[in-house]
């Protein structure tokens, strides 16, 4: 086991290098000389000149990208082009906002997805279930915006049951007054794509031997579906749930946006609006990390529940 | 599902024929078939010009409701939307006119009261947005702008996956080493955060920028899928066969190996084109994909927000409907298809 992790990290490198190489590619060659996107529209060869010193670009490409490896080994993209706020202040700042969010989200967005999908999975191949899954491709065909949109404008604008927007520095107040309307209609976005994909975990394992076992057993059929298939589909969802926890930070952008929560999300939307490079370079490259430690978290969670895997 | 040959030949059917009778059997498959043939034929025909041309024109007043609502608004609704008929020519332009209502004014003055010139419309069928501009040929212009960045780029992407998965997986070694790095590159940074990345650097709106962008971004998953299958099939029995036979490395993976794998690109391709049209709206909205002077379903999601606070909701029902419709279609197409194509998966 713990060679197999081992192994799993030292493969990392390679990957870790390629997303520093092409964040590097992507910022310093496609996107133009930041010198010009920082010294604005009224700005003299000096001033220019000082800005490239300062930054580094007038060295070569190879020390250039030294430099960005420095940074992200050290944590450190000094400061935000925009605001002077250090990058890493950002994060620390804006990460709460966004957990206060996500958090009960992914979990009552799991929790009934899977109900759902077991639900369904009992009834498979009935109308109730293929007509579900009709309404379903149709939820999910409607834009995500549509949703907030329409969520924001009817239950806050007009009924008035949650605030239009806001936030505030006091986390009870913001979990009972304005986090509950995002976080109804993040469940509403991601309730039938979630549903559809457990339903399937749930049908791979619903003609198992170990199944039928269980009903010739005499176990009656909620006890088959809700302990014994569950228990077994659990170990993809799991997998699923973990693996896509850091673009989680990132799913919540557009309610962020919307509802004005000062989370990581928004931040992101505001940086690539106003050019603002080191703290875009900062999240591709963290989240990619953290993309690939989840992943392998999720590989041996899955592994630690399912003896059958083998990981080699 | 599969309905019994009742042909008696000795020439068994290909794979193709089969499909296409699994697929007739699926009544689902064959409507959604049918509507989103219907709707890339209205696509084409606003392209060669039939259709919605005129789309930028002032036809109606300002905000006119769809005529099949006008009886059912209440409140200040209804005395906003009131007839009126306004006197001056329509402008061409799209932008709000500073002058206008001294214009009017003016036009008033000039004319004798009661000739009404090219008087504007009241009952357009989905109502008209701020500029008077129909609102129906604005979302069939939308459709445009929004199938076929969504094509375009699923089609980049489509391509970008296939070759790579085809010769990562048919010449292995180094060939495949590199592929699988790029491919784990890709795969570890989520796809938002790609495109908002690129989106960034390009710092130039505009549909090709979309195409672009979608296209270097999505097709990591259709790469996964075609690697494998070139996995499998490069040493079947055909594939030797086709070897001793003195066919090139070429010929053997897309004269003999590609038609094998053709339908697993086809269902990537439609599933991406449900990706690309639901991220080019995402990125529209956000200011970073098509222009404000140009119309799609997400720009029309934009001006519908604002349009939703003074309780102007029919463009954004218009642009809401007309994507479903479609996205819809196409994704119960894509079951249909992956079910017809390769009957051994069940789903």
């Amino acid at each position: 086991m713990s060679a197999y992790i081992l192994r799993r990290i030292w493969q990392m490198i390679p990957t870790m290098a390629g997303v520093i190489l092409l964040v590097f590619f992507l910022f310093n060659w496609i996107g133009g000389d930041p010198a010009y996107v920082l010294a604005g529209l009224f700005s003299n060869q000096e001033q220019i000149d000082s800005i490239r010193a300062e930054l580094g670009l007038d060295q070569p490409l190879v020390v250039q990208l030294w430099i960005f490896v420095k940074q992200v080994a050290t944590f450190d993209f000094g400061n935000s082009w925009t605001t002077g706020e250090s990058v890493a202040d950002i994060f620390a700042t804006r990460l709460p906002a966004s957990l206060t969010l996500m958090a009960p989200l992914l979990v009552i967005e799991t929790l009934v997805a899977l109900v759902l999908a077991v639900g369904l999975a009992w009834v498979r191949g009935s109308s109730i279930d293929r007509g579900t899954m009709v309404v379903f491709t149709a939820l999910m065909s409607v834009s995500i915006l549509v949703f907030i949109i329409l969520g924001q404008y009817v239950l806050a604008y007009r009924l008035g049951w949650f605030p239009v927007q806001g936030w505030s520095d006091d986390y009870w107040k913001n979990i009972s007054t304005y986090a509950p309307l995002p976080i109804l209609l993040g469940l509403l976005v991601s309730i039938a794509p979630n549903t559809r994909l457990f339903r399937s975990f749930v049908l791979d394992e619903v003609d198992q031997d170990y199944v039928r076992t269980a009903r010739a057993k005499g176990l009656s059929e909620p006890r088959v579906m809700f302990v014994h298939v569950l228990r077994n589909a659990l170990i993809p969802v799991i997998t699923f749930v973990i693996s896509n926890l850091p673009g989680l930070l990132l799913g919540a952008f557009l309610l962020e946006r919307f509802f004005g929560i000062p989370g990581v999300g928004r931040e992101i939307i505001l940086a690539v609006e106003r050019s603002d490079f080191p703290v875009i370079k900062a999240v591709t490259v963290y989240v990619a990390i953290a993309t690939m430690i989840f992943n392998l978290i999720g590989d041996v969670l899955y592994r630690l529940t399912d003896p059958r895997v083998q990981l080699r | 599902m599969q309905s019994q040959s009742t042909v008696v030949a000795n020439v068994s059917e290909g794979a193709w024929a089969l499909a296409w009778r699994r697929f007739k059997s699926d009544r689902v498959g064959v409507w959604s078939g049918i509507t989103v043939i219907l709707s890339l034929a209205l696509v084409l025909s606003t392209l060669l010009g039939s259709l919605a041309s005129d789309w930028e024109k002032e036809v109606a007043i300002s905000h006119a409701p769809p005529s099949w609502a006008m009886g059912g608004i209440q409140g200040e609704d209804a005395s906003a939307s009131t007839p009126e008929v306004v006197l001056y020519e329509p402008t061409p332009t799209d932008v709000v006119d500073p002058i206008a209502a001294q214009w009017e004014l003016a036009q008033k003055a000039v004319k004798p009261a009661g000739e009404k010139v090219n008087a504007l419309a009241t009952n357009l069928p989905m109502g008209s947005d701020k500029w008077g501009r129909d609102v129906l040929a604005k979302t069939i212009k939308g459709a445009e702008t929004s199938i076929l960045v969504g094509l375009a780029a699923a089609l980049m992407a489509t391509l970008l996956g296939s070759v790579l998965g085809a010769v990562s997986g048919w010449y292995g070694g180094i060939v495949d080493d590199l592929s699988n790095w790029l491919y784990n590159v890709f795969h570890s940074i989520p796809g938002i955060l790609l495109i908002l990345a690129i989106a960034a650097v390009l710092n130039t709106k505009g549909t090709m920028a979309v195409v672009l962008i979608l296209g270097t971004t999505g097709w990591t998953g259709t790469y996964r899928l075609m690697r494998g299958e070139y996995l499998k099939h490069r040493n079947r029995d055909y594939v030797r066969a086709a070897d001793a036979i003195g066919a090139s490395n070429n010929r053997r993976m897309f004269v003999h190996i590609l038609p094998n794998v053709s339908h697993v690109i086809l269902v990537q391709f439609s599933l991406l084109t449900v990706a690309c049209i639901k991220a080019e709206v995402i990125l529209s909205f956000l200011g970073f994909g098509v222009p404000v002077d140009g119309v799609s379903w997400g720009t029309m999601l934009t001006e519908a927000q604002n349009d939703l606070l003074v309780g102007k909701w029919w463009q954004l029902l218009s642009a809401t409907v007309a994507m479903s419709i479609f996205v819809t279609g196409l994704s119960l197409l894509t079951d249909s298809l992956r079910d017809a194509l390769d009957p051994k998966v069940i789903h």
